[in-house]
């Protein structure tokens, strides 16, 4: 953040406490709430903080960088009378940013005099346009079954050791403006990329570099990474930041902005862990209870508005601790964002990428960006039956297990020959494999047709007589 | 208006405190610092005052000024509350819109209900009559065929002196005095209620006519009464949303109040834009002409989304003493009893359970209670029903907002996320849901249908249990075990499952059902049980009637035939008749 845009504040010497990365401050006048502020030590190093807490006394503080080599008497505090800021500019594409929005790709300061406060404003309810336009991704259980549509928040639900950074790669290389199947595949929109890590690894941030750079993406990204080893607090910020930038491109720019943010788990921590230090009342696993609120202030700042061309679509990625999709991180993630992508660890030990586990995915507005117009008539149709077929496979398994496969009823036989074919041929596919819209669909059928026609009680009798391919002669 | 009340000592997120008059009022309705920000003083110790505001505090400095304004947390009712969306404290959203643009501002002032706005009014009393609150003074038009009752305001009595003749008029217009002891006053159309403070009403009545809703496994398997109160809890993804917008666009109410409290904004730009467009079947009007939206998303200030459930439940009592049925869905009260938490959480008050405070129970309890079929003080009658949403942490029914929710409510729609996630919708368990009015209501559906509902709907509930039990044992030793009767019953209750529980919400035919609809889907459903039962007693073999061509057509009856042609349930009817009696001639010889 550019020093001269700071209008002078008080300043007071000396910190009446210091307890992990909170500092409480004693004797300042008028302090506002949420002000930013500015901390020097005793070696005259900088650190920035933000006010948590204010009564006549004191002001509780947060160190972003946290507090290590601060002392009682030694450190100063400076208050700039402003809510945290950052510069969003056009430029700050192709740039690579700390967690705070400071460069450190070696370039200038983005040249701009337009400065936006990080916590941003609510959406009004009445100002948006509800995402109707589907984003291709070449990837069949989401387009086909889980599609994401421009202005859609929808999380990558993973664990340690899944590939979640390529499916999230693979997707910001493929993604297009959606086109009704059959209708000419032109060059699509191409979409700008705001990438913000939050206490991943250096490894991690390469990847998403290198892969944008071999994509030849780099130049409309702007990354903005906290890694492992920088400090915890700051990540609470990192978010914030990369969805100013994203706003003011989209609504702005009126560009179109996928946001990926990885690891959310790693932002619940950090919350987790100021709120400890501040003696809170903890609810579940020791997150605050404003955990719901803070989540949500972040994942709704996606969608799309009357005022501007652009949209912002969100995929946030979350390890989930233990693969438990009911720890509260994930929990609450998908009370708010609209659906998930679920991977799984056995599909991903049978060697099938990407590993979607289909039953437990969601896309909650899928059924306004599919169908006649969109995709293609049959699609939401088919898609339940996908579902329902591959639910019922659940079971014939679970019994196969039981009594063996021999013994299962020649129809549920058939089940099983669909689960396998469902997995290898239609969740399978490759990481550079880019499927239109109407593959997908044709694979769906063709695995659909592996069953009688009159277990396909979800798509209709007309759908049925076009597409499917099978042998069955009954009806 | 307002006055200076104390000056600012403390500010953490929504609470602040202040020093200052000892004059400020429990539950008093605030303004906060230089920006006026709207808040309540829930808190009052000596001269200190606790405050949550009900707007982002960020930036708000210790020492700027508390005005106080005498008067409790209040809404404006009065016409033109239909098509409205407001947020929490009822400021009007498209209004902020238009002055600050798309993104919501702090500060910002508007009037609830447009004062400008002319209505066409007609009264209804004259000179010299006697009223007393509750009374209806007259009628404006709210939309075209909505007639909106104005209602002396319940606090208020006396004599008429003088009545403005029909005509066109604002909120603010004169269209009445009411001598009262010496004292002779102005009635408008407008009057202030407090949120907190439920409507008077004259006694409740009976709650025995059934909320149609259009859903099959709503009206035919777990009713609610008209004044009744349900929950809808259900893990995330698992369809609370869904279910709740297809009760605000079917329920036959005549007043729609719907809550989105903490939920996802595109939510309620999709209701925005939907219901405009759709058209309620009884009125033949849009949806939008009976439907009051009140939107506090889950990134709006946190204290207002507390408030919203109030300010919701206020504007539904109010059309109800009219002698409407209002139905409310609040979605969902898990954000609500959140926010209290994050604020009792702010407060440093001691939790109880999962850091929920101590009165929780009662917040709900009170809530849920102003839902009701009444005798309103006009003497008209009207009800409120309640359907709350549900959202407990990792779909764990036991956890403190579920497990109150429960006491309060006699209708429990529990949502499944294994019958989601096989894309089964809605995806109500029948297994873990309940109703306690199917007695109250067994005699309407009587009279409507002239069929016995309950006998028929407690018989498919049996066989569906009887599947439940039946499946345990067909997970351990496969269907092939099992002896034809028993498979019959599989075979019939997959019809109640694919045929009737299941409904499409997005099908134009399947996503309303009539009762009438209703019953005779039942009713074949079970005639197709009996004749196959007494079939396969006789020992014929299950798969032939498995592949009875007439099964999937029963199945797809849903959406193949409309609420306008039952009668072709007499031909399915017969075709189950025809294929049965053959494979019953076949079998025989």
């Amino acid at each position: 953040m550019s020093e001269a845009k700071v209008l002078g504040g008080q300043e007071v010497v000396g910190v009446g406490r210091i307890e992990g990365p909170i500092m409480v401050v004693e004797g300042a006048a008028n302090v506002s709430y949420d002000e930013v502020v500015e901390i020097k030590d005793s070696r005259g190093q900088l650190r920035r903080g933000r006010v948590l807490e204010v009564s006549e006394n004191f002001a509780v503080v947060q160190v972003f960088a946290g507090s290590t080599g601060l002392s009682i008497d030694g450190t100063s505090v400076r208050f700039l009378g402003n809510t945290l800021h950052i510069p969003v500019a056009e430029e700050m594409l192709g740039r690579i940013f700390d967690g705070l929005g400071n460069p450190i790709d070696g370039g200038p300061e983005p040249l701009t005099d337009k400065y936006a406060d990080v916590n941003g404003q609510p959406i009004n309810p009445t100002a948006r346009i509800y995402p109707r336009d589907y984003i291709q991704t070449g990837i069949s259980t989401i387009d086909g079954v889980n599609t994401l549509l421009r202005g859609q928040k929808l999380p990558l639900f993973s664990g340690a050791g899944m590939p979640h950074d390529q499916l999230a790669a693979q997707i910001v290389r493929q993604a297009t403006l959606g086109k009704e199947a059959g209708a000419p595949q032109t060059e699509g929109e191409e979409f700008a990329i705001v990438f913000a890590a939050m206490g991943v690894k250096n490894d991690v941030a390469d990847y998403f570099r290198r892969s944008f750079t071999e994509s030849g993406a780099l130049t409309r990204v702007a990354m903005f990474l906290n890694l492992a080893d920088d400090p915890p607090v700051e990540r609470i910020v990192t978010p914030r930041a990369a969805l100013t930038l994203a706003e003011y491109l989209a609504y702005e720019k009126g560009m179109h902005v996928l946001v990926v943010l990885t690891d959310m788990t790693n932002y619940g921590e950090a919350l987790r862990q100021i709120s400890n230090v501040r003696g809170e009342v903890p609810s579940r696993k020791g997150y605050p209870g404003y955990l719901y609120s803070d989540l949500a202030s972040l994942y709704e700042r996606t969608g799309r508005i009357r005022t501007s061309e652009g949209s912002i679509t969100q995929i946030p990625i979350l390890t989930m601790p233990n693969d438990d999709i009911t720890h509260p991180m994930p929990d609450l993630t998908g009370y708010i964002t609209e659906g998930q992508i679920v991977l799984g660890r056995e599909l991903n030990f049978a060697g099938i990428y990407p590993p979607v586990t289909v039953l437990p995915s969601l896309s909650r507005l899928m059924k306004d960006g599919i169908g006649k117009g969109r995709t293609r008539d049959d699609h939401p149709r088919w898609g339940a039956q996908l579902y329902a077929a591959y639910a019922r496979t659940q079971d014939v398994r679970a019994l196969a297990s039981v009594i063996g496969e021999e013994e299962l009823s020649e129809v549920d036989q058939k089940y099983l020959k669909f689960g396998r074919a469902f997995e290898r041929e239609f969740v399978n596919q490759a990481f550079t494999e880019n499927r239109t819209i109407e593959r997908t669909l044709e694979i769906g059928w063709k695995l659909l047709s592996i069953l009688p026609k009159k277990e396909l009680t979800r798509v209709n009798l007309d759908e049925i007589e076009k597409y499917y391919t099978g042998t069955d002669a009954t009806n | 208006m307002s006055n200076e009340v104390g000056k600012i000592t403390w500010i953490s997120g929504p609470v602040v405190r202040a020093r200052g008059s000892k004059n400020v009022g429990m539950l008093e309705l605030v303004e906060v610092g230089e920006d006026r920000l709207v808040g309540e003083v829930i808190g009052l110790k000596g001269d200190q005052m606790t405050v949550q505001v009900y707007e982002e505090t960020a930036g708000m400095q210790t020492g700027e000024t508390i005005y106080g304004t005498g008067l409790p947390l209040s809404v404006e009712l009065g016409p033109g509350l239909i098509q409205s969306i407001y947020d929490g404290v009822q400021r009007p959203l498209p209004l902020i819109e238009q002055a600050v643009g798309s993104f919501i501002n702090r500060g910002a002032r508007f009037d609830s209900i447009n004062r400008e706005k002319k209505w066409k009014y007609t009264p209804k009393v004259k000179v010299g009559d006697e009223v007393k609150g509750g009374d209806i003074l007259g009628v404006a038009m709210e939309t075209d065929t909505f007639e909106h009752r104005v209602m002396l305001n319940p606090d208020d009595s006396g004599t008429i002196t003088w009545v403005a003749p029909a005509g066109e008029y604002t909120v603010n217009d004169t269209i009445a005095k009411l001598k009262s002891g010496k004292e002779e006053k102005n009635v408008t159309m407008l009057q202030r209620w407090p949120v907190r403070r439920a409507r008077p009403f004259v006694n409740r009545r009976g709650a025995n006519i059934p909320l149609i809703t259009g859903q099959r496994i709503l009206d035919t398997f777990f009713p609610v009464a008209k004044g009744g109160a349900a929950g809808i809890p259900g893990p995330f993804g698992s369809g609370k949303t869904v279910t709740q917008h297809s009760i605000a666009k079917w329920a036959d109410a005549e007043v729609i109040v719907y809550i989105g409290c903490g939920e996802r904004g595109n939510e309620m730009t999709e209701v925005l834009q939907e219901f405009p467009h759709l058209i309620d079947p009884r009125s033949g009007r849009p949806l939008m002409e009976r439907t009051v939206l009140i939107a506090n998303t889950s990134n709006m200030p946190v204290a207002a989304r507390e408030a919203s459930i109030y300010t919701g439940i206020t504007i539904a009592e109010y059309y109800r003493d009219m002698g409407y049925h209002v139905a409310l869905m609040a979605d969902s009260t898990s954000r609500w009893a959140e926010a209290l938490r994050e604020v009792s959480g702010r407060l440093e008050e001691m939790p109880a359970e999962e850091g929920y405070p101590a009165y929780l129970a009662g917040r709900l309890a009170e809530f849920y209670e102003r839902a009701g079929y009444v005798n309103n003080l006009n003497g008209s009658q009207g009800s409120v029903s309640i359907v709350g949403a549900v959202s407990p942490p990792g779909g764990d029914f036991s956890e403190p907002v579920t497990q109150h929710t429960k006491r309060f409510i006699r209708c429990f729609w529990a949502l499944d996320k294994s019958l989601a996630s096989a894309r089964h919708f809605p995806a109500i368990n029948w297994l873990d849901s309940y109703s306690e009015y199917l007695e109250d209501v067994g005699n309407w559906w009587r009279e409507k249908t002239g069929k016995d509902w309950l006998t028929m709907r407690n018989r498919a509930m049996e066989l569906l249990s009887e599947e439940s039990r039946l499946s345990q044992i067909v997970k351990l030793v496969g269907p092939d075990a099992l002896p034809f009767t028993e498979r019959m019953v599989l075979e019939t209750t997959r019809l109640i499952r694919e045929g009737l529980l299941q409904q499409n919400a997005t099908e134009t035919v399947d996503a309303y059902s009539s009762v009438e609809k209703q019953i005779r889907m039942l009713e074949l459903v079970l005639y197709f049980h009996e004749r196959g039962m007494a079939i396969v007693k006789r020992g014929a073999p299950i798969n032939l009637i498995h592949d009875l061509p007439v099964v999937d057509k029963i199945i797809r009856a849903k959406s193949t035939i409309t609420n306008e042609e039952l009668g072709k349930f007499e031909d399915l009817q017969k075709e189950i008749d025809e294929q049965m009696s053959q494979l019953d001639a076949e079998y025989r010889q």
